[in-house]
């Protein structure tokens, strides 16, 4: 009897929190879904008050900012990766590396932002999209610096020795042999942390700015989904709302898609094992 | 001959090439850190000199007069987190029960599923659902207990961080408990024990560090949560005094006021508060990270 009370409590504590979780997910189709056309994603911002407009700029600037930001963390990462799991799987380097990317992974996202201002806005005199991507390369690092290593760890020695003994050099048996198996392993990792640095608000107050314009122009201030999101939501504009609503249901698609893409790359993975 | 020898020798080459390439940029990663603290150091500098240790406990926030401490926000901080922290935990840990232990695998993985999607929602969108949904109701309690009706305040905010939290706190309990071995629990079952003395006596003993280093890690998420926070918990920079009080945490003064200090101590007062925050999240994860080396060792 006991015991079926208690499971009872478990299982309805455990179903609890789905309410507001799901509520979140209803919500957000209810409200975004009627703030959604094909002027939403073509144009510009209205003016301040005035009803209509898009976010053109802001899914631009995303598209850039986050691009960069991979054209930035994602060979440091790899090369990283392949260090750990490589050249010093064992080793004080290695294991101090390693808590450094766990240490640098857990550092808020509004520190990595100051750190991005006095790395690049100081120096330069202005705000701009490059110092927003700094920034989110600096959170991206650790999450593909730890994935690539797991996953070419997970690459069968033999295949090393097959190439090593056909007389290839270490570092092409690297680049041609054990980066190209776990090469949907290391894309699942940097699928997962631009998933992760697409909807980052905090990094790019300081940094990306944010900007009514469309600008392509990396130097200069730019807008970004989750900077309109904010900006628009605490604005006394109820229409601005209505486009708040309408840009997180964009960037959640957007999040979600990425999401679900490296889950079923990574169950790839463990078919093939 | 001499030909063939030329070519392995500059293989060689490139080989320590780019092996110190792939050194360099391991050791890239942990000269970031390092240039992460020292630049919030070198950044606060300012505010450092001019207040010195009082920064901590003094709790006038004056920027027009440039006197600044720091303690409402650490209290802000401390008090939002613990309250998310208790409010979640107990969900959390009753979900990963019946995730991990009741509920079969074909109700268990798609729920799963589900809930590491929700964990990746952006924060800002927590905020924005957080600020037009739960700020009326959080509203409407107020008005009927007698507390002023902001909606706004430390307990909304609290509110949304614990359900920000909870699915990641939930995956890593989840994932611990499923890995208590089977033979441990059927020790139990064959002993004539139920249920819930199964999981009470011999799976929640068994994953009780990896589950407290699972809340752990949750801690140093809500410390370090800006955005939702900043949305709903009203940005007052006085001492709160009660949990329906206006209040800022060390996070949101810096996403408030960052852009708009024009006096370079408030800046690096908010800088300092930064650091702060830096040093409180790193010892935290060092400690969830000790706790679940701990583990491994069992």
């Amino acid at each position: 009897m006991k015991n079926r009370i208690i499971l009872t409590v478990i299982t309805v504590l455990a179903l609890l929190p789905a309410i507001p979780l799901f509520l979140i997910l209803f919500q957000l189709l209810k409200e975004g879904l009627s703030s959604l056309s094909l002027d939403f994603f073509l144009h510009l911002p209205a003016p301040p008050g005035e009803p209509g407009g898009g976010i053109a700029n802001a899914l631009v600037g995303t598209l850039i900012i986050v691009g960069l930001a991979v054209l930035i963390g994602v060979p440091v990462s790899i090369l990283a990766g392949i260090y750990l799991s490589e050249y010093g799987r064992h080793g004080k380097l290695s294991e101090t590396i390693r808590v450094c990317a766990d240490v640098l992974q857990g550092v808020p996202s509004i520190v990595i932002g100051i750190v991005a201002y006095a790395w690049v806005v100081k120096p330069m005199g202005h705000f701009s999209a490059l110092s927003g991507s700094v920034a989110l390369a600096l959170m991206m690092i650790p999450v593909v610096v730890r994935t690539t290593e797991e996953v070419l760890r997970l690459v069968p020695d033999i295949l090393r020795e097959a190439a090593l003994a056909l007389g290839v050099p270490y570092w092409r048996t690297v680049l041609k042999v054990v980066l190209p198996t776990g090469m949907v392993g290391v894309s699942t990792g940097i699928l997962i942390a631009v998933a992760r640095i697409a909807g980052e608000t905090a990094p790019l107050l300081f940094t990306a700015f944010g900007n009514q314009f469309l600008t392509l122009n990396p130097l200069e201030p730019m807008s970004a989904l989750p900077l309109v999101i904010f900006n628009y939501a605490m604005s006394p504009y109820e229409d601005w709302w209505r486009q708040a609503w309408g840009a997180s249901l964009v960037l959640v698609f957007m999040v979600l898609g990425l999401n679900i893409v490296s889950r079923i790359l990574a169950r790839k993975i463990a078919g093939e094992k | 001959m001499r030909n063939l020898e030329e070519k392995l020798k500059n293989q060689a080459r490139y080989d320590a090439l780019f092996r110190r390439l792939a050194q360099a940029m391991g050791v890239l990663v942990i000269l970031l850190v390092i240039g992460v603290f020292f630049t919030l150091v070198k950044e606060s500098w300012p505010a450092i000199k001019a207040f010195g240790l009082r920064f901590l406990w003094t709790t006038t926030w004056d920027p027009i007069n440039l006197e600044f401490g720091a303690l409402p926000f650490l209290v802000g901080t401390l008090i939002t987190s613990f309250l998310a922290l208790a409010m979640a935990t107990p969900f959390a840990l009753a979900g990963a029960i019946f995730l991990g232990e009741l509920a079969p695998p074909k109700v268990a993985n798609p729920v799963s599923f589900v809930i590491e999607l929700l964990a990746g929602i952006p924060s800002v969108i927590y905020g924005l659902w957080a600020l037009f949904y739960l700020v009326p109701l959080v509203r409407y309690f107020q008005m009927k207990i007698g507390a002023p009706p902001y909606g706004l305040g430390l307990f909304t905010a609290s509110l949304v961080l614990a359900i920000m939290i909870l699915p990641y706190a939930m995956s890593v309990a989840r994932d611990v408990i499923r890995l208590v071995p089977q033979d441990l629990k059927e020790a139990a079952y064959s002993l004539g024990a139920t249920r819930w003395e199964t999981i009470r006596h011999v799976v929640l003993p068994y994953a009780r560090s990896g589950i407290l280093a699972g809340i752990v890690l949750a801690l140093g998420r809500a410390l370090g949560e800006t955005m939702a926070v900043t949305m709903v918990i009203g940005n007052r920079s006085a001492m709160p005094h009660s949990i329906w009080d206006l209040a800022n945490t060390m996070a949101s003064v810096i996403a408030n006021e960052f852009t708009e200090a024009t006096e370079d101590v408030h800046l690096a007062a908010l800088v300092e508060i930064g650091l702060l925050l830096f040093i409180i999240t790193v010892v935290v994860n060092l400690i969830a990270r000790l706790v679940i080396i701990k583990t491994r060792v069992r």
